[in-house]
């Protein structure tokens, strides 16, 4: 579990750097489906299967096409992707690294209320079963989210037609 | 070393992967993010960046689900409501960028200073 853990977390630092440091777009894109991918493998050892398997089709299958397409929409020949001169830079990564320092030195003085021990050996590891996921999306009682859902489908509705609405030619 | 290790609470396991492991790992994804978010001058590479730091909030919501109220489904269900308006808001994104490329015939973040009223 650790070396799985240490593989996934290792290819997400790595990827997540590269995907804001390289410099050519289609680069970029792979290194952001590495990112993603390995997140839905963390979603797989937390034991959320249906989280993870939405995350591999919506994120690394729908939105990483979208992205490939629009890379391959606005590429001027050749061109490399550039990034701001080291004024946008060291402002950037001191603000990044002080915002690591303080959140990570946060996360860890702070002792998490677990569930039902002190420690987090007794996370429960069984899988969540489809039917109760698919009771709680659909149901409209208490911890049930119709509601959500429903809102969820006229989002949709609104960004197709703002996507049209945006991207059609006049 | 000991000393380092109690002044930060962490007494390792190597059967179970303590909580706080991935929350680092989703921190430093969100400020790699953040970073990207400044530095970069293609607005398509930007979007990307924005994708970073909202996959890193999502697995914060799932970690914390899963690990503090296993019984609860409520951390799921906001990542799962969470990715899919991340790929809408990705895809109406992505409808201007290209109109922005259309007009401007680049997507640099400085072509886009002088938008029409």
């Amino acid at each position: 579990m650790v070396i799985i853990f240490a593989i996934l977390a290792l290819i997400i630092l790595v990827s997540s750097v590269f995907a804001v440091t390289s410099s050519k777009m289609m680069h970029i894109a792979m290194y952001l489906l590495f990112v993603l991918a390995s997140t839905a493998g963390l979603y797989f050892l937390l034991d959320y299967h249906f989280l993870g398997v939405v995350q591999l089709s919506v994120y690394a299958g729908g939105v990483l096409t979208l992205f490939i397409f629009a890379i391959l929409l606005t590429n001027t020949k050749g061109e490399r992707s550039e990034i701001h001169g080291i004024k946008r830079i060291i402002p950037a990564l001191l603000a990044a690294l002080l915002g690591i320092g303080v959140v990570a030195l946060a996360i860890m003085k702070y002792t998490f209320p677990y569930a039902d021990t002190a420690t987090a050996n007794d996370v429960v590891d069984k899988e969540i079963n489809m039917e109760v996921i698919g009771h709680a999306l659909m149901g409209t009682e208490k911890y049930q989210y119709l509601l959500p859902f429903e809102i969820l489908s006229v989002l949709l509705l609104a960004c197709i037609i703002g996507g049209i609405l945006i991207g059609r030619k006049r | 070393m000991e000393k380092l290790l109690d002044f930060f609470n962490i007494n390792i396991n190597f059967d179970v992967i303590p909580m706080e492991w991935y929350l680092v790992v989703s921190t430093m994804m969100f400020f790699v993010g953040i970073v990207g978010f400044i530095i970069r001058k293609n607005l398509l590479a930007v979007l990307i960046s924005v994708e970073l730091v909202l996959n890193a909030a999502e697995l914060n919501f799932a970690v914390f689900n899963r690990y503090l109220y296993p019984g609860a489904l409520e951390g799921m269900f906001f990542s799962l409501f969470g990715i899919a308006i991340a790929a809408a808001e990705t895809a109406v994104a992505i409808a201007i960028i290209i109109n922005v490329y259309r007009n401007m015939n680049n997507i640099d973040t400085d072509s886009v200073e002088q938008l029409k009223h």
